[in-house]
């Protein structure tokens, strides 16, 4: 019987990293996902592979959910399909009951075609084409305007349809982050958002019914989320008893992170991203304390990758080993930023899909692409790997299957882990067929 | 050949007398170290390692070839 294998190695000793050698990093090991071998995966379905986890979707969902209605009692989730709107992942939030919240005309087709009636989609986002914003008018959608100059289209489309429409508007507020996201909807504290809806009142075309507000993008401050809270809450108080509207709702959008370590941020995801059940609790005892005596306005939470990143794992395979010229040991996967987008910003966790032998080292992980850009990971502690290991990356859930680019090469196989067990195809791995389908050739050119 | 200087100890720590420099080797990269000092070809190492270890010949030659850069890297190998 052989020995096990372990390539040899040589490593320069310098005073300071002497101790981080001995401490030796432990090794991170991933061979299954959801209990299927990582092996059988890559064998069935090629390299790069997106896996979903249909558990692990489910059960966030249900913690998430549960946690906002233990302290707050009407709460919805309305899932942010931006975040991953492929069909399988957006189905599974729909069964467990959340609303669609969508921003665009690709989006909002994308819900109703999945089933998802009118008035179980939020429309947000900046732009929305005068057509597709008539339709989810007829429809029931929850309309979030943004600018004047939707509401000059709402209030034609209300005369077109001969009835009032109901609207939410969208605010921008100050919570004492950074930085402030001050670009979509109005302004709280200049009176701009009073104005426009003085002018709404004066139109008399529309009424609102909801007021939006989402400050960003993965917040690690609870107590931002208390201070919209209030905010929203104070200024519907001040509507209804102006206008005489009754303000149904308070979305306060998503921008609740997952645990994925963000890029300068020196602790641990562990360490540095608080845990769900602070906002929960900033949020519910802002609203609480606050709320007059009467009906509890409805809470709408827009979360995406707090319920979806760590559902994603993206198993990619060493394709070649090389040396840089300062020294630092480098490899080349079959997967890079034109896959993982957020590799801009995050640090993923990176465990060895198999158990390779041999002393950790920092090691570059650069993808595909003839591009400098195309890094993974900058340094991640590696054993020495062959050529075929392959990697897990995590958590890659949210963005990465919307904002990956078809760039020089094919997006792969995403694959979603049952609740049973098995491994289903969730999206096909595109094919030249499928990328040149909607290219054209002038006949001088054939 | 610069191997020569080298101290080398059972536990695969090696010491450069000459420019103080210390390194590391695991199991493999000893068998490795000690074989070049003997004279021994990649291709005979390579050999080598697949008899004691779970390792074909050409994934072994791969290795030793790229452990013959990092000597080199690190200024203990010149191409004779």
């Amino acid at each position: 019987m052989k020995k096990p294998y372990q390539k040899p190695t040589i490593v320069k000793l310098q005073i300071g990293t002497l101790r981080e050698q001995k401490s030796a990093l432990a090794q991170r090991v991933r061979f299954e996902i959801d209990g299927v071998p990582v092996k059988d995966l890559l064998q069935k379905f090629g390299s790069p592979l997106f896996v979903f986890s249909e558990k692990r979707l489910r059960e966030q969902f249900r913690y998430a959910k549960r946690l906002f209605e233990t302290h707050y009692p009407r709460v919805e989730f309305s899932w942010s399909y931006k975040t991953n709107y492929l069909d399988a992942i957006c189905r599974i939030f729909h069964q467990e009951g959340a609303t669609a919240e969508v921003v665009s005309e690709f989006e909002y087709e994308k819900a109703r075609r999945l089933g998802v009636p009118g008035e179980k989609i939020i429309f947000n986002g900046p732009y929305k084409p005068r057509t597709i914003l008539k339709k989810a008018v007829e429809e029931g959608a929850r309309i979030h305007v943004d600018s004047m100059d939707e509401i000059l289209d709402l209030e034609e489309i209300a005369k077109e349809l001969e009835r009032k429409i109901s609207i939410g508007i969208r605010l921008n507020l100050d919570t004492g982050i950074y930085p402030r996201w001050d670009r979509f909807g109005f302004n709280l504290e200049s009176g701009e958002a009073l104005q426009v809806v003085q002018r709404i009142a004066a139109g008399g075309q529309l009424e609102i019914v909801g007021l939006h507000c989402h400050q960003g993008t993965f917040i690690l401050e609870p107590a931002a989320y208390g201070r919209a809270a209030e905010k929203l809450l104070g200024f519907a108080q001040k509507l209804e008893e102006a206008f005489g509207w009754t303000i149904e709702y308070l979305d306060l959008g998503g921008g609740f992170p997952s645990r994925n370590r963000l890029k300068g941020l020196y602790l641990p995801p562990e360490v540095a991203v608080p845990p769900l059940s602070e906002y929960a609790e900033s949020i519910a005892k802002a609203l609480l304390s606050n709320l007059n005596s009467r009906d509890y306005p409805l809470l709408i939470l827009e979360s995406g990758r707090a319920l979806v990143d760590e559902a994603g794992f993206l198993i990619t395979t060493v394709q070649a080993v090389k040396r840089l010229p300062d020294g630092r040991r480098a490899y080349v996967l079959d997967a890079g930023v034109n896959l993982l987008f957020t590799a801009f910003w995050y640090h993923f966790r990176v465990d060895l899909g198999e158990e390779v032998l041999g002393p950790p080292e920092p090691s570059v992980l650069y993808g595909p692409l003839c591009m400098n850009i195309d890094v993974v990971e900058e340094a991640v502690n590696l054993p020495p790997l062959s050529r075929g290991v392959p990697l897990v990356l995590s958590p890659v859930g949210a963005y990465n299957v919307t904002q990956w680019m078809q760039f020089i090469t094919y997006r792969p196989r995403v694959i979603l882990i049952t609740e049973k067990g098995e491994a289903e195809v969730i999206r096909e791995a595109e094919t030249l067929e499928d990328l040149v389908r909607l290219e054209r050739v002038p006949a001088h050119l054939r | 050949m610069k191997l020569n200087r080298l101290a080398i100890s059972e536990e695969g720590f090696i010491f450069d007398p000459e420019t103080g420099n210390s390194y590391t080797v695991n199991e493999t990269g000893l068998k490795v170290l000690k074989a070049l000092r003997a004279g021994q070809s990649p291709s005979e190492i390579a050999e080598a390692l697949s008899e004691e270890f779970e390792i074909s010949v050409p994934e072994a030659l791969r290795d030793v070839e790229e452990f013959l850069e990092s000597l080199k890297r690190f200024r203990l190998w010149e191409e004779s």
